[in-house]
């Protein structure tokens, strides 16, 4: 097996003449726990969206899950996990059916769907609620059930966009745990978020300023380059090297 | 003298009890926070205050005024940026303003002191519709908007959520601006860090309020010992940390994992254990906001 599970080299999107990702490349290798930080309007949706076969680049090369980002997004989207920043289970319809629901999509059979959904609600520790309705669960649970169905195909890559804006401190945490924990196990994590504590918990974290990596590595390292205690210092210092408005 | 006083109130939607008997007060000119997640009750607290909904129980006075009784009194004097983008997505910036100083019957000129800090950020766009905006522009917009008519009361329902951690600051600089002209601001928050920039803070969860106080005095408020430790492999330390003698609480907080412990915690022995654990550290921290809600939370 390949241990680069997302490869894209001089990735660029232009929008008419507004460059939105301008020649980006990086690696990401299996189990990595990659943080993608950047100010609003940097490209960081423009990037993720290439990746995970939503838009084509305008140029470059690359490839995300085995398959490539120029011309084969609908295999990619059919090889990894994506968890939005709004809630997207169905509310109406149980813990459970939202598993079978989302196996289903992804094409699992149903003795496949049966292991695999008792496997992760048995983790969880939340196997006796697999008949509640996901609307009448609390929030953090709610997020929490998202991310493991988002891995219910187990894809080589799960990409996550603010999976814990506005989630309570404990809920943050935990979901945390669980990231760590899919990545000890070899599934890649590819997370963007605002809190910038979490950025430390990433095994490496890129930085977009204007539409390029304006700084990657891990967090130890670039707190050394920047000379500065905390990523929330160096991302301030990246974020305001940048020249182009929102 | 109080801007806001909110004397147990109560709002069920259905089953949902979205707040549940909440009271405290903002002081005239106070920036007062209300810090906590999604679900804590913060917007309806914003539409009960706003008059936008009426409470089941309890009551509440935005300037001397009730909720219920006075509700056209309150609207002309208090300011409300919800916690969605709500002005007109095909009005251009200018325009939106325009329509706001009608509505509210005043001149643009009256107010532009209290607005030209805010409106000079995206007045270089001022032909754009407003759902061309950028995040930022769009928060800044309805921010001048939501002052045009030189409220006496600000309600601002998560303002920064979903914006980096740049403009965040900025926001909370403009904020300051605002305070300084004497105008009284409620606005809530699901970013802990962003407590400190307030004067007091009610913390929230689930439709009830955990604690209200300065900033400060909330931190000195944790009276347990505080450590931070770290290693190389900070999940295995994890689950180790938590088993240890004494270890009432073991969570990650950015580069350290933080320690709550009790008087059986011996640190001697900690270190003995993990002195074979590459890269291992131990240090004592001070509590931050979150480390209070978190403890709170756990009661």
């Amino acid at each position: 097996m390949n241990d680069i599970v997302i490869s894209v080299k001089n990735l660029t999107k232009r929008f008419g003449n507004f460059t939105a990702v301008d020649n980006i490349s990086f690696d990401v290798k299996r189990g990595e726990i990659f943080g993608f930080l950047g100010a609003n309007g940097a490209g960081k949706t423009t990037a993720m969206r290439m990746l995970c076969g939503l838009s084509y680049p305008t140029s470059g090369s690359g490839s995300v899950a085995g398959f490539d980002v120029m011309h084969e997004g609908e295999m990619i989207k059919r090889h990894i996990g994506y968890m939005s920043q709004r809630f997207s289970l169905y509310n109406d319809l149980t813990v459970w059916e939202n598993m079978r629901l989302f196996a289903g999509i992804y094409g699992m059979t149903k003795k496949d769907t049966e292991a695999k959904a008792t496997e992760l609600l048995t983790q969880l520790n939340f196997l006796s609620e697999r008949d509640t309705l996901v609307g009448s669960l609390p929030l953090g649970w709610k997020q929490k059930l998202s991310f493991v169905i988002a891995t219910i195909h187990s894809p080589e890559v799960v990409f996550l966009d603010e999976p814990t804006g506005g989630v309570d401190p404990i809920t943050r945490r935990q979901f945390w745990e669980l990231i760590y924990k899919a990545a000890e196990s070899g599934t890649t994590i590819f997370v963007t978020t605002h809190y910038m504590d979490e950025a430390e918990y990433c095994s490496r974290v890129s930085i977009m300023v204007d539409g390029e990596v304006g700084a990657l590595d891990t967090p130890t390292r670039l707190k050394q380059e920047y000379g500065v205690e905390s990523m929330d210092e160096v991302f301030r210092i990246l974020a305001r090297k940048a020249k182009r408005g929102e | 003298m109080n801007a806001i006083e909110v004397d147990n109130l109560s709002k069920s939607y259905g089953k949902v009890d979205a707040l549940k008997g909440v009271s405290f007060e903002v002081r005239k000119g106070e920036l007062f926070g209300l810090i906590g997640p999604d679900g804590a009750g913060k917007t309806t607290l914003f539409r009960l205050l706003t008059t936008l909904l009426n409470p089941d129980s309890g009551s509440a006075k935005v300037e001397g005024c009730d909720i219920v009784k006075d509700y056209l009194s309150i609207r002309s004097r208090i300011g409300y940026m919800p916690g969605r983008f709500s002005l007109y997505s095909d009005l251009s910036v200018e325009e939106n303003l325009n329509f706001f100083a009608a509505i509210f019957g005043v001149k643009i000129e009256e107010s532009y002191d209290l607005v030209a800090p805010i409106y000079k950020h995206i007045e270089p766009f001022k032909n754009r519709k407003a759902g061309k905006l950028s995040g930022g522009m769009k928060q800044k917009l309805a921010l001048s908007c939501a002052l045009i008519h030189r409220p006496s009361v600000l309600f601002l329902d998560e303002p920064t959520t979903g914006v980096d951690a740049v403009s965040r600051s900025e926001f909370w600089d403009m904020l300051a601006g605002l305070k300084l002209k004497g105008i009284t601001i409620l606005v809530s928050t699901p970013y802990m860090d962003e407590a400190n920039r307030c004067d007091r803070i009610a913390l929230c969860n689930e439709g009830s309020i955990l604690s209200i106080d300065t900033p400060e005095k909330i931190v000195q408020s944790f009276d347990s010992k505080l450590y931070g430790v770290k290693a190389k492999n900070m999940f295995a330390l994890l689950e180790s940390s938590r088993k240890f003698r004494g270890v009432v609480n073991c969570y990650p907080f950015g580069e350290w994992h933080h320690i709550v412990i009790d008087k059986d915690f011996d640190i001697e022995a900690l270190k003995k254990e993990n002195c074979l654990i590459e890269g291992f550290e131990i240090k004592s921290v001070d509590a931050s906001i979150e480390d209070v809600f978190i403890k709170l939370m756990k009661k």
